[in-house]
């Protein structure tokens, strides 16, 4: 183990927290996979890095820092489902408290990557149950007799035959002075009382009554509320700036240009700062501001595409998987299936706005927002400001949706210059429009997918990629460019590589280096998968095989064609009519099927969706009705990206603003959804994006299905498709 | 600036505000209400949603200085605190439709203001009642189904 310095006064303090109660954490020494369970109130346990905390206290009351953002998602849910199981308590006696970002503590705690359950959730039972053991322990030694005649339940620790019970509470102390034992048995799933149940989320009656405190409700006493007037383009300079108006508006404090990071660039902007939000609104609307964008690429979309399609023709590109010889047998092939896909940017926008709250203060900066990576935002300001790390607090509220968006960090850097500057607590707000335009975006692709068929066989495959590289964007010129875009093939089910002799995915390289890209949930798969999976179901009409039994045939392993079977069925796939189409996509370790039935619309314009079966395989999951309200969610917001949504640049600036040009989903566009979960024990795989990217494959299949059209390019409008 | 007073769920508030200032961020700012949301400013979304005098309406877009006289309802209000929820909100936990949450406090002010007026309203009435209130998580299937199923309960509370 890892020893550590202790400071003399870190350890008083500790040691008092640990006094009649029983803490509990994760130390994680190198990987998440050799957890290794720890008392808080041991010397060492101070300063390594502990994941996930339980705390028991005197009166028997639970308490669970859950370490990762909530956004929607059901982390808040998820952690104490898990950790009770084992644990032996309701969920009703706990509280669940939100750990401030501390990643010496929790380990990572970047929200992304529907990490949280299957990154975690085997050290969580674990950490559960050795507490529980320790419970029985403490209450053996009491009773004088043997461990193995107790059991717990309910928050009670229970002597079997004499029917003798204690309180957790009364236990707590005893069981601090043990040793967390090593040879800890975990339930198996048949005992289980609250895992794979659809346990009521206990975030929802907050989200009831207006009591949950979302980033953008946060309140400090004297905090000012500011709106900074950014570029309207996508790069400017301030060349002058005339503040007289807006200082005149009732309740404005101050005015003043401020710049922020963006990525490894710099956004300027001027600060209105005011007593309310109204009035910095309104500061910021008087403002006239001259912005230099000279030196600056005056880019737009129709510009955009055509350097892709001509990097796409030119340019190989980059492996970044390749198994047989793909190249030699499309290349020399005298016939072969030859698309090019596009995708367009998309923006995040949650329906609540980006905001911070940042308290600079003489000795620490303390921030408040609804963050999804609270350890990004400390190293980025501990870089761009001069602050230690450590004198750095983020505190994370409830998300009002984040999608990606919100693990940048962009918006607390700006908060806290702001802070600074005006010496005292401020929320930043920022409007619809300012998120709307100024990016980061989900970024635009192009696709060139290549096959050759023979006897109805996919001989060989080959997809050439085209696409900003997230990592590039992140490092700029310090980036490794001889390095293929790891998301190139994200996306793609595994099993494929199993059936495929032949079979590349290349990497193109491309930059646009002033246009901000963002993950945007399920990252390149949201886009990937519409490519993708609408190529082979263009091979599969080439080579004459039902949808679904060509996908059977080239995903053979046990758990793909389980999926396949009860998406056959679920669907009613065999005596189906006209309009249906399936897509299946594979992400973040989890495979998800969908059928959607399409049909034409009574008045001629267009179609419209009428179904959507999904089947999803996550292996061990925690909560069914959770993971539904996910896929559901994710089928809603795949549907706007499919069939309306697109951020399009003219002269350098977007020219979406606001949900009037860039319209979601309502309630009268949804179509009736079902989802249906695979049982199996495998390793617990994500729930919060891989319900999205199989749809727009399976809905543009359901209309070439339906009208005989086969759609390359996103987004596509329902009713101009006949 | 004027001095403005406010009745918001049966408190009269007494404000000094700019009468242009949109009803969202009196209730925001001034008064400390932090239920009722902001999304979008323009009448889009929702998220602000409030009642007037048992009317949904968007307070982002009605100006502060139009409200006085007029009795305002907003998420807080729907039920008092120690008291039992309002039977729209008590089907949203049973029917455990909040995602992120954000938009719910407008979804649930736009399904009461309907089910007051229609305590069984058909499809093509939730459609329409409930088209101002966007949710980027996608809830809608269940704004539905929960819609429907307090029907009874509203009913019910009646007496
Ligand atoms: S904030 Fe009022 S409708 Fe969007
Ligand atoms: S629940 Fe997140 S926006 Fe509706």
């Amino acid at each position: 183990m890892k020893t550590n310095q202790i400071s003399r006064r870190n350890f008083v303090k500790l040691s008092g927290a640990g006094t009649g109660s029983l803490i509990l954490g994760l130390y994680v020494p190198t990987s998440l996979h050799a957890a290794k369970i720890i008392k808080a109130s041991d010397p060492e346990s101070f300063g390594v890095e502990l994941n996930a905390w339980v705390h028991i206290n005197m009166d028997g009351k639970v308490t669970i820092f859950s370490h990762r953002a909530e956004m929607g998602q059901g982390v808040y849910q998820a952690i104490p489902q898990i950790v009770c199981e084992e644990l032996e308590v309701s969920l009703d006696d706990v509280n669940i408290v939100f750990a401030k970002g501390d990643n010496k503590k929790y380990g990572s705690q970047v929200t992304g990557g529907s990490s949280t359950v299957r990154g975690s959730y085997k050290n969580l039972l674990k950490l559960g149950a050795t507490a529980r053991t320790m419970l029985i322990m403490a209450a053996a030694a009491k009773w004088n007799v043997p461990a193995s005649e107790c059991y717990a339940e309910a928050g009670h620790v229970i002597h079997k035959p004499s029917e003798n019970k204690f309180h957790y509470g009364e236990l707590v102390e005893e069981a601090a002075q043990l040793d967390p034992p090593s040879d800890i048995v975990l339930k198996s799933r048949s005992e289980y009382k609250l895992i794979g149940k659809s346990m009521p989320r206990q975030d929802i009656p907050l989200k009831v009554n207006g009591t949950a405190v979302f980033g953008l409700d946060k309140a400090l006493p004297g905090m000012m509320y500011a709106m900074v007037e950014r570029s309207p383009k996508l790069h400017g300079k301030i060349k002058t700036f005339d503040d007289t108006e807006a200082r005149k508006i009732p309740g404005v404090k101050d005015v003043f240009k401020v710049k922020m990071g963006v990525f490894t660039l710099y956004r300027e902007g001027v600060a209105v700062v005011a007593d309310n939000t109204w009035a910095a609104l309104q500061g910021k609307r008087a403002l006239t501001i001259e912005w230099d964008d000279s030196g600056f690429e005056q880019l737009n979309s129709e510009d955009i595409r055509k350097k892709m399609d001509g990097t796409l023709l030119k340019n190989k590109g980059l492996v970044q998987k390749k198994q047989g010889d793909a190249d030699s047998i499309i290349d020399n092939a005298e016939d072969k299936i030859d698309i090019t896909y596009h995708t367009p940017f998309q923006s995040h926008s949650p329906i609540e706005p980006l905001n911070c709250v940042a308290h600079y203060q003489e000795d620490k900066v303390e921030i408040w927002g609804p963050i999804q990576a609270p350890e990004w935002v400390q190293d980025y300001i501990s870089t761009e400001m001069g602050i230690e790390r450590e004198k750095i607090i983020v505190n994370m509220t409830f998300l009002g949706g984040g999608f990606g968006r919100k693990a940048f960090m962009d918006y607390p850097h700006e908060a806290t210059v702001i802070s600074k500057h005006i010496g005292g607590p401020v929320q930043v707000v920022w409007t619809r429009e300012d998120e709307m335009t100024q990016g980061p975006w989900r970024p635009g692709i192009a696709y060139r997918c290549e096959a050759v068929l023979e006897n109805s066989d996919i001989k060989a495959m080959r997809v050439r990629f085209v696409g900003q590289n997230e990592d590039h964007m992140r490092r700029a010129e310090n980036a490794d460019r001889t390095r293929a875009n790891w998301g190139t093939s994200e996306g793609f089910p595994k099993p494929y590589y199993d059936s495929i002799e032949n079979i590349s995915f290349y990497d193109v390289p491309f930059e646009l280096p002033t246009v901000p890209i963002m993950w945007w949930r399920s990252v390149y798969a949201s886009t990937n998968g519409f490519a993708y999976d609408g190529f082979l179901d263009v091979l599969a009409t080439e080579s004459k095989t039902d949808p679904m039994d060509f996908r059977r045939k080239y995903m053979k392993d046990d758990r793909s064609q389980k999926l396949i079977d009860k998406l056959e069925k679920v669907s009613g796939w065999k005596n189906r009519g006209k309009g249906y189409g399936v897509g299946i996509t594979e992400c973040f370790r989890t495979t998800v099927g969908q059928v959607v039935k399409v049909s034409k619309k009574a008045n001629g314009n267009g179609v419209q969706i009428d179904h959507v079966w999904v089947v999803v395989d996550c292996g061990w999951y925690v909560n069914p009705n959770i993971i539904k309200a996910q896929v559901e969610g994710a089928i809603i917001m795949a549907m706007g990206a499919a069939t309306s949504h697109e951020i399009t640049f003219e002269a350098g600036q977007a020219m979406q603003s606001n949900f009037d040009s860039y319209p979601l989903p309502r309630i009268s566009d949804t179509p009736e959804i079902e989802v249906f979960i695979m049982d199996n024990e495998e390793n617990a795989g994500g729930v919060g994006e891989p319900g999205l990217p199989p749809f727009a494959p399976a809905l543009a299949n359901a209309i070439y299905n339906l009208t005989g059209k086969r759609i390359y390019n996103l987004p596509f409008k329902l009713n101009e498709v006949v | 600036m004027a001095a403005i007073q406010l009745k918001v769920n049966g408190e009269t508030y007494s404000i000094e505000a700019d009468p242009q200032m949109p009803l969202l961020w009196a209730l925001r700012d001034l008064i400390g209400l932090k239920g009722t949301k902001y999304g979008c400013g323009i009448g889009q979304c929702g998220a602000c949603t409030v009642h007037l005098n048992g009317q949904a309406v968007r307070s982002c877009s009605m100006p502060v200085m139009a409200m006085t006289d007029m009795e305002i309802t907003t998420i807080e209000g729907l039920s008092k605190p120690g008291q039992d929820l309002h039977p729209v909100q008590q089907t949203w936990i049973e029917e455990q439709v909040p995602q992120c949450g954000y938009c719910q406090s407008g979804q649930i002010m736009s399904a009461a203001a309907l089910l007051q007026n229609n305590t069984a309203p058909s499809d093509a009435e939730i459609d329409s009642a409930m088209q101002g209130n966007l949710c980027r998580c996608g809830t809608y299937p269940r704004i539905k189904k929960a819609i429907k199923s307090v029907n009874g309960t509203i009913e019910k509370a009646k007496g």
